[in-house]
């Protein structure tokens, strides 16, 4: 008995060591890029590193909000230019995607499958493959360098992904609330509209939210399709500037965090939707 | 009024609602995947040059056939492999320990598979300077931290080597890609009926032979999507080369998504880089299909 006892409090703090070294080994490097940004540049250059900072150094910050020219007014317009791709192909991406997810679940027609199959194909298909002909597209229409460009390139991997999600959360609603509402004589439009969207707000916050994170987190699109600061976001901003000589650690340190925080932010708060999310739009059938 | 309310009876019919439902959607697909798709066959049959104006004619096979006898081209498909092989196994197996372990009970744990996530929310942008920045030459954190422990003489270039630069991108990427691997797991470990270790431990089993002869068969498959899911993301690679290394030094870290992007947005070889566009999709194309398989779907879509 007693064996058995200690036998589980060995156990047990054999697990809180587990987490401890699993939690500081992704906590630790992002906690640098944070202490990086908050540092200053001579004390970050000193050798021997001094790890903790003696000052708290915000001007980097403050200057992403006012800053007029320079890096950080590029900063400021990238930040903007995310929110405003990210929110749009978010938006579109929902409104798009739950119809056609609607139609997969609940309608029968033709090449049904064959269609579904694609828009699969279409999430794994790797971006190097389709932007080599929508640069081409794009620079016909004249699209280039503009943020329209940048959403319906995202539109390519967010769109597949909310069908995908949408498709397992309709599943889940039963078909016999869709035949009272049209005993009750609801049109099948009426349906979808006042009963299906309605009780699916869970599956479109958590469809939304991720399909949020990955549009603001492209990068190798908006590298390709934005090459002037009027169009570039934020990922393509800091790249530019995390790759010039003689590089300020600490104002790239800073754009870093300040560009994590909306999808960590997200992310932590909804926890659950992004486990749902994850799991769904990989395993689930 | 008649013919609205002929209307109204075709909206009732589900193929004419189908295609309403689905053609905003249908309209970016095809503009956004079908059609380039398309386009890019067509120019890989092409020598298209954006430097040139007078290219863009149609010369059969070559650039195919230059493809493969190119060596640089084996040696990014080398590297590609010896990164998805490194990457897909360490990411898996470390998915499968660290979910196994955050399925026990202990405090905090909702904390613990929360801060998990991080990774994975991350900007890939973000991941790259985080870690150029950490293994700086000159300022960077892993340099001071191994000299004043004392395993450093003096400051090394990391990311200038061949052997330590590729091993950083290695490395940034499985930092990166386990949470997905870690979450997956755990869902599947949840989906394990808990009768089943019951029935075990009145039969006398232990811990290990639990493990053994139901964990791991139960997650089977879920690895095995995790395995053709992540080689898939491997091919994919780019952001972090490109951030990190871009492709060197002395090309130690081109992979081949990082080979078509230098030739084709780089020496604006759009011919060529449809090409080797084409050969990257017929491999994901592949890989696609077991992926699909091993999700069974597909099969079950009309049911």
């Amino acid at each position: 008995m007693v064996a058995m006892k200690m036998n589980r409090k060995f156990r047990q703090s054999f697990v809180y060591i587990g987490v401890l070294i699993v939690l500081a080994s992704i906590v630790v490097p992002f906690l640098w890029l944070v202490i990086s940004s908050v540092s200053t540049r001579i004390q970050l250059t000193t050798v021997p590193l001094k790890w903790v900072p003696e000052v708290l150094n915000l001007k980097n910050y403050q200057e992403m909000l006012v800053a007029e020219t320079g890096v950080n007014a590029s900063l400021k317009i990238g930040l903007r230019n995310s929110v405003v791709v990210a929110v749009s192909a978010t938006l579109f991406c929902l409104f798009a995607g739950s119809l056609a997810a609607y139609a997969f679940t609940r309608l029968r027609f033709r090449g049904k499958n064959v269609l579904f199959s694609f828009i699969l194909l279409s999430q794994v298909m790797p971006m190097i493959v389709l932007i080599i002909p929508i640069y081409i597209i794009m620079n016909r229409l004249g699209l280039l360098n503009t943020l329209l460009s940048l959403v319906l390139a995202d539109c390519a991997f967010v769109l597949p992904l909310v069908i995908w999600l949408m498709r397992s959360y309709f599943s889940s609603i039963p078909w016999s609330l869709e035949e009272m509402a049209r005993i009750d004589g609801c049109s099948r439009f009426g349906t979808i509209f006042r009963i299906i969207l309605p009780l699916s707000k869970p599956g479109l916050a958590a469809s939304g939210i991720f399909a949020f994170i990955i549009a603001w987190n492209e990068f190798f699109s908006a590298l390709i399709l934005s090459s002037t600061t009027r169009s570039k976001t934020i990922s393509v901003v800091i790249s530019e500037y995390s790759s010039k000589v003689g590089v300020d650690y600490v104002a790239m340190a800073a754009a870093g965090v300040v560009a994590s925080i909306p999808p960590v932010l997200l992310a932590i708060v909804f926890q659950r939707y992004i486990v749902q999310g994850l799991t769904a739009g990989s395993v689930k059938g | 009024m008649k013919s609205f309310k002929i209307n109204s009876q075709l909206f009732e019919r589900e193929s004419v609602l189908a295609i309403i439902l689905l053609i905003p959607a249908l309209v970016v697909i095809f503009g956004v995947l079908i059609f380039p798709l398309g386009t890019s066959l067509a120019l890989s049959f092409t020598d298209l040059k954006l430097t040139n104006p007078d290219s863009g004619g149609f010369i059969g096979f070559r650039n195919f056939v230059e493809a493969l006898k190119n060596p640089l081209f084996w040696s990014s498909i080398g590297r590609t492999t010896i990164f998805g092989v490194s990457t897909v196994l360490t990411e898996v197996f470390l998915g499968v320990a660290i979910a196994l372990l955050l399925n026990q009970k202990f405090k905090g744990r909702g904390f613990a598979r929360g801060v998990v996530i991080l990774p994975w929310a991350l900007p890939y942008v973000v991941n790259g300077i985080m870690w150029k920045w950490i293994f700086d030459a000159n300022y960077g954190a892993f340099n001071a931290f191994l000299s004043q422990i004392g395993f450093l003489e003096t400051y090394r270039i990391w990311l200038g080597e061949p052997i330590s630069a590729f091993a950083i991108v290695v490395f940034a990427n499985i930092w990166k890609e386990t949470p997905v691997a870690v979450i997956l797991v755990i869902a599947a470990l949840q989906s394990i009926p808990h009768e089943l270790y019951e029935a075990a431990s009145i039969d006398g089993a232990r811990s290990f032979r639990k493990f053994r002869s139901i964990t791991f068969p139960m997650l089977k498959p879920i690895i095995t999507t995790l395995v053709i899911i992540k080689t898939i993301w491997a091919l994919k690679e780019f952001d972090l080369i490109y951030i990190i290394t871009k492709g060197g030094p002395a090309n130690s870290t081109n992979m081949f998504s990082y080979y078509i992007y230098q030739n084709t947005f780089k020496f604006l070889n759009f011919g060529y880089g449809s090409a080797l566009a084409y050969l990257l999709t017929l491999l994901t194309i592949i890989l696609a299909y077991f992926y699909m398989r091993s999700l069974k779907v597909g099969i079950d879509v009309e049911s």
